[in-house]
């Protein structure tokens, strides 16, 4: 990757906005996943469009109404609308309903386990469907905020009001209750299962040392955290809701307990969406002025991809090996980038 | 209406106790032939009689912030519900909440107060509270969640009018003025009111703020003498007992009252902002609902604000007209308001 290495005297920003291949989705986009080598643009409402890096785009019609949630394994995407249906749709365009919820409520949340297991939620109900189709549940105190599989083993961290409850779907074990006060909206676990971290209604995050339960309080933020990536062997998690990125250490037992966090690429704009390159200590950001940056974390040396202009960006994706990358913006305005 | 507003979703909120009607007004809502759609948020499913995709069901989970003050709450399905709709934007032009029977309004008005999302995109229309004629002057007695929705309210549609006499009408109706003097207030049978009574008020657009309530131009300075008045007697004397103003009794409600200020001095800022600051802070848990428009020493700029218990917004609204009197008033909605001090604190803001 030595597009990362800016000339020192350059005192312009390195530009590679030329080599972004535009793509034109019909409708805006909210999420980007990658299946290979091709980029699936999840859009707001019923379809996913795939684009490969010669730019040309292909919707494919997956939901009957707003697509609220989306999660991707490498192989297929599987995703939860409006419409009471959790759908999956793969690199050939197959799509299948895994399943309907018989009130037609909102499937909110959906993970995706290595193995093929499938998780997802509607209202206060997880539900978990192992790959050979055995279904389980679990009723959380308030509607789930967000859902996410462990590394190891199969277990499911459900966030809800109040904290997180974490099930062992194929056990009989009471699952256990993380506890902190306030709306849990999102969460997730460290790739060495001993970190889980939320982001909350309030603009903090919140952690928990898996082995003792001890509280990691990550706040400071101006805005709630929409977005958070795990950089390369979960070394940092990246962070939106600020005006620059903000990166906390997670590389000693203790987490960022009683550390600074690192913060890159201040710009006049707040960071919407982050998204940490899977092979290289490099993340990409997008900002609600529309600008896209690649940032090298060990120095913050900075890749221009996209200008600030247009709407704020809405999505981020790295492929496999980290040399695509793909964006597109609250209008749909989106672009592939291979490295 | 501003440009910001203008391109916001307007939510109005259809809140009354048990049996008034909501429902019923919900159905008229969606059946009436006036080419728009809305996107409804309701407590119960199949009460509905219309198709519409757009209809989601809601848990009505109030959340604490995390300063663990009580009054300081916020819906936080709303919060999801709007961030999911908000995906098929363009797809419907204003949001319906319908609250439970029991639900305090509060929690609802303040999400938009709070909630960075939330305020992005949409904006609080009104709170319209549907009271049944015939119970509501029990239900005043017995339920206080009754209390809290016509307190709250900017409309109220008394329903059912057609099922009370003419003093009973007249009663209830001093009732509901003696809890909320500034609602305006429209009486239905089987809630037949214009749609455009109840949809599109902007009663929390701070630049339409007041213009849309004659009863605050009319009757506040009315009301402020009566409860002056009522103020030199024992809260149990007047419980009960109605007196008449041209015509119309008044009813002095036992722990819910509102409270209008007024003064044609300038107000000073310096003095003003930390005083309200200050009021809503401690007590916030008392005041429902509070407005106000301010002219300031030295500034040729109406100032606005609202608020609802603790939270409060404001900003300069326009220029004082030339043949406009440079008056401030405040109006407060709010149980066991400390009406006194409230009163002196306000008079020592005068510059």
């Amino acid at each position: 990757m030595k597009d990362f290495n800016p000339a020192p005297e350059t005192a312009s920003i390195v530009s590679v906005t030329d080599r972004v291949t535009h793509v034109k989705l019909d409708a805006p986009a909210t999420t980007v996943h990658f299946l290979g080598d091709v980029a699936a643009f999840v859009g707001a409402e019923e379809k996913v469009t795939f684009a490969n890096s010669d730019g040309e785009a292909k919707p494919v019609t997956v939901h009957g109404g707003g697509i609220l949630c989306s999660a991707s394994d490498g192989k297929r995407i599987v995703m939860g609308g409006d419409d009471g249906k959790l759908v999956s749709v793969d690199a050939r365009s197959n799509v299948e309903t895994l399943a309907t919820d018989a009130k037609r409520r909102w499937i909110d949340n959906v993970a995706l386990h290595a193995d093929g297991a499938v998780a997802w939620s509607a209202g206060k109900t997880a539900y978990v469907r192992a790959p050979k189709g055995e279904e389980k549940t679990l009723d959380v105190s308030s509607t789930v905020g967000g859902l996410a599989f462990a590394p190891k083993g199969v277990r499911l961290a459900v966030a809800h009001y109040n904290g997180v409850t974490l099930w062992f779907p194929n056990m009989g074990a009471k699952p256990e209750f993380l506890e902190w006060k306030g709306s849990h909206l999102g969460v997730t676990f460290s790739a060495d299962n001993k970190f889980l971290v939320t982001s909350m209604h309030e603009s903090a995050l919140h952690g928990w040392r898996l082995a003792d339960s001890r509280h990691m309080r990550m706040t400071g933020y101006p805005a709630r955290v929409r977005s958070v990536s795990w950089s390369v062997g979960g070394k940092f998690l990246a962070t939106s809701g600020s005006d620059s990125v903000i990166l906390w250490p997670f590389s000693s037992k203790d987490g960022p307990m009683g550390k600074e966090p690192l913060m890159l690429a201040p710009l006049q704009a707040k960071a919407t969406v982050v998204a940490c390159n899977p092979k290289e200590d490099v993340f990409a950001v997008g900002y609600s002025d529309g600008t896209v940056l690649m940032v090298r974390i060990e120095d913050g040396a900075e890749i221009l991809v996209r200008r600030n202009a247009g709407e704020p960006v809405a999505a981020l994706a790295w492929n496999a090996k980290g040399l695509l990358l793909a964006f597109a913006a609250e209008d749909g305005d989106a672009g592939l980038l291979t490295l | 209406m501003s440009e910001a507003a203008a391109t916001k979703i307007p939510v109005t909120v259809l809140t009354g106790y048990l049996g008034a009607g909501k429902t019923t007004l919900l159905n008229r809502i969606l059946s009436e032939n006036h080419g728009k759609k809305y996107a409804v948020i309701v407590n119960e499913f199949g009460e509905i009689g219309i198709d519409n995709d757009l209809i989601i069901g809601a848990d009505e989970e109030v959340f604490e912030m995390n300063n663990g003050c009580v009054c300081c709450t916020v819906r936080g399905d709303l919060v999801r519900i709007i961030d999911g709709l908000m995906k098929r934007k363009g797809k419907f032009d204003a949001i319906i909440l319908e609250t439970t029977g029991l639900a305090d309004p509060a929690p609802v008005a303040q999400t938009f107060f709070v909630d960075e999302d939330v305020r992005d995109k949409t904006m609080l229309d009104a709170v319209v509270t549907v009271a049944d004629a015939k119970w509501l002057s029990d239900r005043l007695k017995d339920a206080p969640e009754a209390k809290n929705q016509i307190a709250f309210a900017d409309v109220i549609v008394l329903n059912k009018t057609d099922l009370v006499t003419k003093p009973e009408l007249a009663e209830v109706e001093a009732r509901i003025r003696g809890i909320n003097p500034y609602a305006t207030l429209h009486r239905t049978e089987r809630a037949q009111v214009k749609l455009s009574d109840v949809l599109g008020r902007g009663a929390f657009d701070l630049d339409r703020i007041l213009e849309l309530e004659p009863e605050f131009l009319d009757d506040g300075g009315h009301d402020h003498d009566h409860d002056h008045h009522h103020d030199h007697h024992g809260h149990d004397h007047h419980h009960d007992h109605g007196h008449s103003h041209g015509g119309m009794k008044h009813y002095h409600d036992e722990d819910m009252q509102s409270l209008s200020l007024r003064t044609d001095k300038p107000v000073d800022p310096t003095k003003f902002m930390p005083w309200l600051q200050d009021l809503v802070a401690k007590d916030g848990e008392k005041i429902l609902r509070s407005k106000g428009i301010l002219s300031f020493k030295g500034d040729d700029d109406r100032y606005v604000f609202q608020g609802v218990h603790m939270m409060l917004e404001g900003d300069h609204q326009r220029k004082w007209k030339k043949d406009e009197a440079r008056e401030s008033r405040l109006v407060f909605i709010g149980r066991e308001l400390p009406k006194q001090a409230i009163r002196d604190g306000f008079a020592k803001t005068i510059a």
